[in-house]
Parts: structure tokens; sequence; C-alpha cells
């Protein structure tokens, strides 16, 4: 990030040659209980701040969840930060297809895009497979977790591009996905190809277009000058 | 010179990357690099001659992603002609002297299979066979599968290359940095599987450098008996000035190979980020050093998807619950098609300790090839332990051993010709490590010397299939003692002799000696002891005798093969614990101490009056409501205590969900410890012969075709069968034709049907519209996250239910008109 605005304040940009696609890991962040929680359906909980304020059963088997999950995710981001077009009908152009208002509103006045996709890896859906049919209640807190897990990642990834950005004098948009709004989930063939996410990350699509392992996410973030 | 003769004797020096040099040259982010070989073949042919000219033996055409998936056929094919056309001219215009060879090149289709991805494997092997017989078409001199993440997508390729071709096939995984394949196979296993379907060189590339690749590679020397190739990336990528570059440099990455070919590679090369200069120095290095032998291992090994399990080092436990014989409760779920209750059985062993699970579904009425195959892929997509194959239908065997996600054990073999000359086949063809009986068209030898030429001539007849010694386990049959008091000491001295004459491993049906007697398990248990005191390997068992898992440990620890006797202390642990929750669950006293705080705790929960049987259930307490249960049945009709103890606890915590004073974990959990009481109740009736329910209202459930969504269909088809329905469940990504078919077979009046995206509410339209021209009595309520009261009015349905309890509530006033009829 740091040499794409680099090189990209310096004006040493010729069309999209700074458009490198690159791929980081990161190390297990701490869990949210609460998001869990929610994801889990536990809401709006009468006890939802503290985790020992749950009751006693559904917080063991949280934990379980948790214990369970342990050591079978790796989370990982591809990426790749672009220079920012329009085309003639007022659109961004992006490496995938697209007329989606409600993008072009997320993208309003910014100069440059990060795109990116992230996932925990396939160790979840193993496990969600392996308790959903027999035990549907330990199958659905580990999809919860599962959702808290990525969405953990995609927060921190975010944290760091506006971190970066703001260091240059940018402020970063609120992340955008395909499926979001009028932006169909339809554009994922060409998002994923573009950022070689089968070979590099391990996330291919099913023929309706969702991303396996599902706990996965891609998403634009828009990059704007304060 | 034929590249089987010439890696006989010599290093293979393999090519480097393509995929940088492409982009060096041009390729653009999301371009499709294999239209190149049409578009820019002077590129191609330039990047590979360069390989050929630092001195690769083997290059690789163009053809990574070129599949029907990407192209269709008229492209592909031209593709590949192409590609091989241009790596053909890169080697004649080479100046390089080395022996040079073209290979195609397969790499992942992006699909992840079943039953983590919506791809069938008979599909993927259709579209791999597409691209194979293009290749071989195209004059490739081998084949060279790569990069492959998962051990089930792997064999779908192998397979197809070995049923469209004669060419060698040489396969090669990407593994991450815990050592492991995305879906979770580890080396060992992968060498079992790919093996076992004769590859004929097996390793790594992609994803790492040399230095990060070197635990794979050992654990790949250890265990293969094939040679052993190694295409590591250039490192670790950063990123430098806008570029990615990778840290390891030429004579860096030559030195470190060099380090693996001493240790018993024979094949190598270079993945992303490598350039011919890296050919070079590998180059360099096969020059200066003589190939390590490739020595056969003889390992007797099976694998599940994650990992491989070795006999003759530690004795192996195969569990034998999954199996109807005698037990009436599993015959009438194979029946009902109740495959979660076979599941159950498997993950229960898993459980206890066992190391393979034996899968017998054969049953008179049953389509036996159709079930097994079925509960096998079920069994993997829950379990990670390898299956024993167990079954006398050999197109139920295939069926199976076709499908199976690694190197799976088949039960069995035995010296009757018309047995080994099907059986041996199929072996052959997919792999596996075979049961051979003792017993032939004479049948069972009395004595163990007729035993044991029963043996030799199982081994010769295999031999003549190339199914070597490593892959049989001979059971010389176990017979009851109550028939003949001998017979124990003829099957013991059998072991003894087969091991010690034959040098192959023994496996025991060990509970038949005891047939007839009483307290069985502890006959069972000694003569377990005493077989593995004469060197048995394995043993098909009952792994909730306490009694034979008490010899497992004890076994083990006396014979040094448990460290710092861990196993044994772990095991004696739970031990005393086990017994104390089942007598405190049986008095019921704890359960009504406890009762107050933990409802209070859970919110709304009305904690007032309840029996602990309720108290277990409001509580989501499974194993206490299974024990509490079991214990009333003594002495309570099993309808009273349905009607009277679990239907009104599962209406408290229904209730307390819809006020949301519990929520959707907990109702969950509530329901998962009624069902426990339902099982309870369930195999009382089976073993009485009586009918589990009065006949409930049949409802079909599905989630629709394209979507393979199921936690709410789940969470519904559970509620459901809580409160009596006929539930039958067909699944996820369900077809409108299937749903319609089960809704006639049934004649259900009620079907539900669950989508969660937006995408797949038109396939839910479709099944409404077929349902209503088809199946015009049945009503059908849907669900799921995108769907609202006036978007099911809109696609047709009858109610919208946007949980499970208003299913349950809209399915009870459906039975009573259906219950008047």
């Amino acid at each position: 990030m740091e040499t794409f605005f680099n090189e990209f304040l310096s004006g040493t940009d010729a069309g999209n040659e700074l458009s490198v696609v690159r791929y980081k890991e990161y190390a297990p962040m701490p869990v949210n209980f609460r998001e869990m929680m929610r994801y889990a359906g536990v809401y709006p909980a009468p006890y939802a701040d503290r985790p020992d304020d749950y009751p006693e059963e559904l917080r063991a088997e949280a934990d379980k969840a948790i214990r369970l999950l342990e050591g079978q995710t790796s989370f990982r981001v591809g990426y790749c930060p672009m220079v920012l077009k329009w085309d003639e009908e007022g659109y961004p152009v992006l490496p995938f297809k697209q007329h989606s208002d409600n993008l072009k509103k997320n993208l309003h006045d910014c100069e440059a895009v990060v795109l990116f996709a992230a996932t925990i890896g396939a160790g979840t859906d193993r496990l969600i497979h392996r308790y959903e049919k027999t035990e549907p209640g330990m199958g659905l807190l580990l999809q919860a977790l599962g959702a808290e897990r990525a969405e953990s990642l995609c927060n921190l990834f975010c944290t760091e591009v506006k971190a970066i950005s703001e260091k240059y004098g940018y402020t970063t948009h609120p992340r955008f996905s395909p499926g979001f709004g009028d932006l169909p989930i339809t554009v994922q063939p060409e998002f994923l190809q573009f950022l070689d996410a089968s070979r590099r990350l391990g996330i291919t699509l099913t023929e309706s277009y969702l991303m396996s392992p599902s706990k996965s996410v891609t998403a634009v973030i828009g990059i704007e000058k304060m | 010179m034929n590249i089987r003769d010439f890696m006989k004797d010599n290093f293979i020096v393999l090519d480097g990357g393509m995929g940088t040099l492409l982009q060096e040259a041009g390729l653009k982010p999301g371009e499709l690099p294999e239209r190149w070989n049409v578009t820019h073949p002077e590129e191609i042919v330039r990047i590979q001659r360069n390989y050929f000219d630092a001195g690769s033996n083997v290059v690789l055409a163009n053809t990574f992603g070129a599949n029907g998936l990407k192209f269709d056929d008229d492209e592909l094919e031209k593709l590949i002609r192409a590609a091989i056309g241009n790596a053909v001219k890169a080697k004649e215009e080479s100046s390089g002297t080395q022996e040079k060879f073209v290979a195609l090149d397969i790499g992942p289709l992006g699909k992840l299979l079943k039953p983590y991805g919506d791809y069938e494997f008979e599909d993927a092997v259709a579209m791999y066979a597409k691209t194979v017989r293009f290749g071989v078409k195209a004059g490739a001199d081998l084949i060279f599968i790569e990069t492959m993440n998962d051990s089930l997508d792997t064999k779908a390729a192998l397979l197809a290359a070995k049923e469209n071709s004669g060419l060698p096939v040489f396969v090669s995984n990407a593994y991450g940095s815990d050592g492991k394949l995305m879906t979770g196979a580890s080396p060992a296993a992968m060498v079992a599987m790919l093996e076992g379907m004769h590859a004929d060189a097996v390793g790594a590339n992609c994803s790492l450098g040399p230095e990060q690749l070197t635990d794979v590679i050992e654990e790949y020397l250890k265990y293969a008996s094939v040679p052993v190739l190694l295409k590591p990336n250039a490192g670790l990528p950063r990123s430098e000035n806008g570029k990615t570059v990778y840290d390891v440099m030429p004579a860096e990455f030559g030195e470190a190979v060099g380090k693996l070919l001493k240790k018993g590679v024979r094949l190598a090369g270079g993945c992303c980020g490598t350039t011919p200069e890296f050919i070079k120095a590998v180059r360099a290095e096969a020059d200066r050093l003589t190939p390590v032998p490739v020595t056969p291992k003889n390992l007797s090994v099976v694998s599940s998807y994650t990992h491989a399990v070795v006999f003759g080092e530690k004795p192996v436990l195969i569990g034998e619950r999954i199996n109807p014989t005698g037990k009436k409760r599993f015959q009438q779920a194979l029946r009902e098609n109740d495959i979660d209750y076979i599941l159950g059985e498997g993950l229960k062993q898993q459980d206890a300790g066992v190391d393979i699970l034996d899968v017998n579904v054969g049953l008179p009425e049953i389509d036996e090839p159709k079930m097994l195959e079925s509960v096998t892929k079920e069994l993997q997509a829950v379990s990670d332990l390898p299956l024993q194959i167990d079954t006398t239908d050999t197109a139920a065997m295939e069926a199976a051993l076709r499908c199976y996600n690694g190197k799976a054990m088949v039960n069995s073999v035995n010296g009757k010709d018309e047995v080994m000359e099907a059986v041996f086949p199929l072996v052959q063809k997919y792999g596996g490590f075979v049961v051979a009986l003792t017993l032939d068209e004479g049948g069972i030898p009395k004595s163990v010397e007729g035993r044991l030429a029963v043996a030799k001539k199982i081994i010769a007849k295999a031999a003549e299939y190339g199914i070597g010694k490593k892959d049989l386990i001979f059971d010389p049959l176990a017979m009851t003692i109550s028939a003949d008091t001998t017979a124990a000491k003829v099957t013991m001295q059998s072991v003894a002799a087969i091991k010690n004459e034959l040098g192959v491993n023994t496996s025991l049906g060990v509970s038949n000696v005891s047939f007839g007697l009483p307290e069985r398990n502890i006959v069972t248990a000694t003569f377990f002891a005493l077989c593995l005191e004469e060197g048995l390997s394995a043993a098909i068992m009952n792994p909730y005798s306490a009694e034979m898992m008490d010899v497992y440990y004890a076994f083990k620890a006396l014979h040094n093969m448990d460290e710092n006797c861990m196993d044994y202390i772990g095991y004696a642990s739970k031990k005393p614990k086990m017994q104390a929750v089942s007598v405190a669950g049986g008095t019921g006293a704890s359960a009504n101490e406890s009762a107050g705080s933990g409802q209070d705790k859970a919110g709304g929960l009305k904690g007032a009056n309840l029996t602990p049987l309720q108290n277990a259930i409001v509580r989501g307490l499974k194993e206490k409501s299974a024990t509490l249960t079991k214990e009333q049945l003594k002495d309570t009709e099993p309808l009273k205590l349905i009607q009277e103890d679990v239907i009104p606890a599962l209406n408290i915590v229904g209730e307390d969900f819809e006020a949301k004073r519990a929520f959707l974990p907990q109702l969950l959990m509530a329901a998962e410890a009624a069902k426990a009481a339902f099982e309870e109740v369930k195999k009382k009736m089976a073993e009485e012969d009586t009918k589990t329910h009065p006949e409930g209202m049949p409802f079909i459930i599905a989630t629709v075709h394209g979507d393979i969504h199921d936690i709410g269909k789940n969470i519904v088809k559970l509620i459901m069968e809580n409160y009596g329905f006929a539930v039958t469940d067909l699944g996820k990504d369900v077809p409108a034709e299937e749903i319609v078919e089960a809704t006639i077979r049934e004649h259900a009046p009620l079907v539900g049907l669950s989508a969660l995206m937006t995408t797949t509410v038109p396939a839910m339209e479709e099944t409404i519209k077929l349902m209503r021209e088809k199946a015009p009595w049945a009503k059908v309520c849907v669900g799921g996250a995108v769907l609202t009261k006036e978007y099911a009015d809109l696609i047709g349905a009858d109610m919208y239910c946007k949980d499970a309890m208003e299913t349950v509530r809209y399915a009870k006033e459906l039975e009573a008109s259906f219950n008047k009829e």
C-alpha cells in the first residue's frame, strides 16, 4: 500500500500500471463474542454485554465452538490498490463490468480504490459440515463464529488501509461488496479472476456465484482525499 | 527415449514459473494465459525454449487452466493443440542436448467439489477427461497434474488421466504453511491415495519456497515408493517498487533444491517467481549429484481425506457398529433412508477412539450400491476417519471406492477365484488395502496349515494384479467357541503363523468368538488380548465395550507403544467420570437441584414445576435427556413420556423463543436434547417391534436448486421431527423435479422450501409451479433470509413461515384437517 501511495502521489502512474495484486496472511485475532452471538440470532439479547452474562449452557456451547475452530483457520487477503477512472456515463471503471448506481455513489469523489478478497479458509466449512447435521445447535454457533471471524478479518484489513491512507492525507469509504444494493454477485467471476483468488487464496465459486470457502468476502474500498 | 525409462536412472529437471514471465511479456491481470498460445505463440515458444536451454528435461505446455469450464470444446481443442505445438517447437529449437519431453499441464478446475462446494465428483472427472483427450491427441509425452489443493479434486484429475490415456502421470499438490492441503490432507494421505492409483511420480509445488517445503518433502520421501517431485516458489513474495518479487535468489534456490535432491527427490524445477536462471542452478545441482535410488517402502497404509493410518506399528481399531446385522434400529434407519442415524453411529465410534470405521449397509430390500455410495460420501463429509468398505456386492464396492476420498480399506476378498477376480481389478484401479479371509471354495480350513495355504494362494493371485503383500491384511476368521472349543486356539495360532511366515498384517472380527455365551464382553476382550500378543495388527470390534477398550489401552502401555503411558492415563482419567455422570443422571436428583439457577439465567425460561426430563430438555442437555429417558422408559409408556414430558418442554422453549426470552441456539439445543430423548424411545420401540409414532403427517423439506445453504432448513427439519411429523429431508441444491417426485411418493400434504439468496428465489417459484401441476393437493410453505410475506405471495406460495415455530403451527393446522380425511 505504501508503495502504491508513493508512486501514485509522485505521479509515476500511467494508466493502471500500478495495479499489482499482493497477498498477505494474518495471525488470529480475538473473538468478538457479542458479534458471534448476534450472528447466532441472540438478538436483541437481554444479557448482551459480558460473556459471563449469557446463560451457562449457551456460554459452554459457544466456548466449545471457539475451541473447535482453534487452529482450523488461516486468515488470508489478496488485494490490489488501483487508480480510479470513470467511464463516459460516470460509472467507475473496475476490473469487473458493472453499471451499479450504488457503487458509483459509494465511490463518489474517490481517486483510488482497493479491491480485495479475504478468506478464513476451508477448515470452518469442514467443521460446520461435521456438526450441522448431527448437532445443529453447534452447527449454528460455528456458522456464527465463522461469520464473525471473516468480518473481523475484513475489519482488520480495512483499518490498515485506512491508517495508511490517512498518512498520505486520504481517507477511506465503507467497503462495498458484490451483492450489496444493485451490484450483482454475477461480477464475482471477474472479480476473483482478477485477484487470481482460486489459485492464491483457494476461493472458488459455485454455479450460483457463492464463494467456497463460504466464509470469504470480496469488496471494494474507495479512497478519497481528506 | 521413453520418460518412464529415462527417469529410472536420472534426475529429471522440470521447468520454472510461467505466470510471472507472461506478465512481464504483457499479460494483464484477469486475462486468460491459455489464449496466448494462439495470440502470442512467439512469446510462449521463447519462454519455453529458454527453459529447455537452461537444462529442463520436461517443460509444461501452457495449459494450466485449459479446461471445459473456461473454454468451449472447439476453442479448448485449438488452444491445447497450439500449446503442445508451441512446447514442441521450443524443444526442437532449443540448443540443449539433454533428453527433452513435453507435458500436458493440468491445474485445478477452480471449482470446489461436494460436500464443501457444489461441484459433482463425476462432473470433475468428465471435465478433466476432455483436457486429457485433447492433450493426448496433440501429442503430449506425459501428463503433469499440479497445484491441486484438494485431495478429491486431485483424484478426479488422476482418474481422468488414467481412464483416457496410457501416458505417465506426475501429480503435484500445493501445501499451505501448515503442511496440509487447503481441504486438510497430509502428504502421507496424498501418497497413499496417489500411489494406490498408480501415479508415476508424486510431490509438491507452489505456495512456498524450497526451505519451507522441506518438511512436506521429507514426509513424501518417507512414504512414497515412486519418485518424488518438487517445484517450489522462489521463496515468499513481497513487494518492491510496486512489483512482486520473491526473496530467494537463483544460487540460493539451487542450493536448497540440491539439499533435497541429496535426500532423495528425483524431479525438481520451480514454480511462481522462478525463471530460467533458477532452472540453470537446479540443472547444475543435478549434474553434480548422483540420484538416490527409489526404494519400495512396504508400508501398509490407508487414508482419509486428511490423514493416513499405518498398520503394523500399533494395533488398529476398526469400529464395527455401522452394520445392520442383528440391529433392528439400524435396519429401520436404512429402510427409512435415515442417513443421519448412520452418521451418528460413525461419530460416536470416533469419539470412542476407533481409527477406522467399517461401513456395511447390506440389507436385502435396499439398493446397496446407491446406499453405500451415499453413506460413504456423507460419512466423509462429517468424519475424517478412513473407511473400510464392507460389502459382498462388487457393484456397491466399486461405487464406493470410486467416490472415496483417499485410499480405502476393502472388506473383503477370500480364496475363491470368482471373488478375487471380481475384487482385485477394483483395487488395482482405485487403490485399496484389502482384507483377505482365509477361506475358499472348500470352506474354512480347520487347521492352521490349511489357512496358511489359502493365504499363500491369495498373495499369488493378488500379485497378478500388481497388488503387493503390503496391501493385503489377512483375517484367519474367529469362530465361536460355544460351538467348538478348539476354534479360538486355531485362530490365534493362525494369526501367529500368517504374520511370522508370510510377513503380512492380520485382522479379526473378534466379537464372533463369544457368540452364544453369556457376558460376551469378558470372553471377547480376553480373546482380543491373546490375539494381540500373537501379533494381531487390527481388530473389527465394538468400541462401546469398556472391556475391549481396557485391553487396547493396557496392551499399548505394556508393549512400549504408548510413550510415558500418556494415552493410557488419558483414557483412565475419563473412565470414572463417565461412570459418575451416568449415576448422577440416573437419579434425577441433581437435575432438580440445579433447575432453578439454570433457568433464571436463561432469561425467561419458565422454571416452576418442571420434571427432571423437561428441565434437561429446556436447558439443552442432550446426554442427561437421553439418560433420564432411558431410566423412565423402564416404567413409563413411551407415548405418555412424549406427550407429558418432551412436547411440553419443547413448547416452553418455543414460547420463550417467540417472546425473545430465548434465542435460536437455545431453541436448537433444546430440540437436540428432545431428539436424544426420542432416539431412546425409538430404540426401545424398535426392539419391541412397535411403531414409533402414531403415523405422523408427511412433510417434505428441501433447499431449492442452486442454493447450498441449509442451516435454516435443518432447523425446521429438527423442530418438525420433534413435533412428530414424518419428515423427508431432500437436502440442499435440490431440483424441482426431485421435490415434486418425493411429494407424490409420500403423498405429502405439506412441502417446505428454503432459499437464502435472491438469485435462487426463481428456482423456488419454478418448484411451486411444477408442484401445482403435478401435486396440486400439496400446500407449500417457504422461508429463508431473503423471503418476506409479499415475496412469498408473489411466487405463489401458500404460506410464508418466518421461523421453525411458525412452520410447526401451520403444519398443525393442516394436520387437523389431514387427520379428518
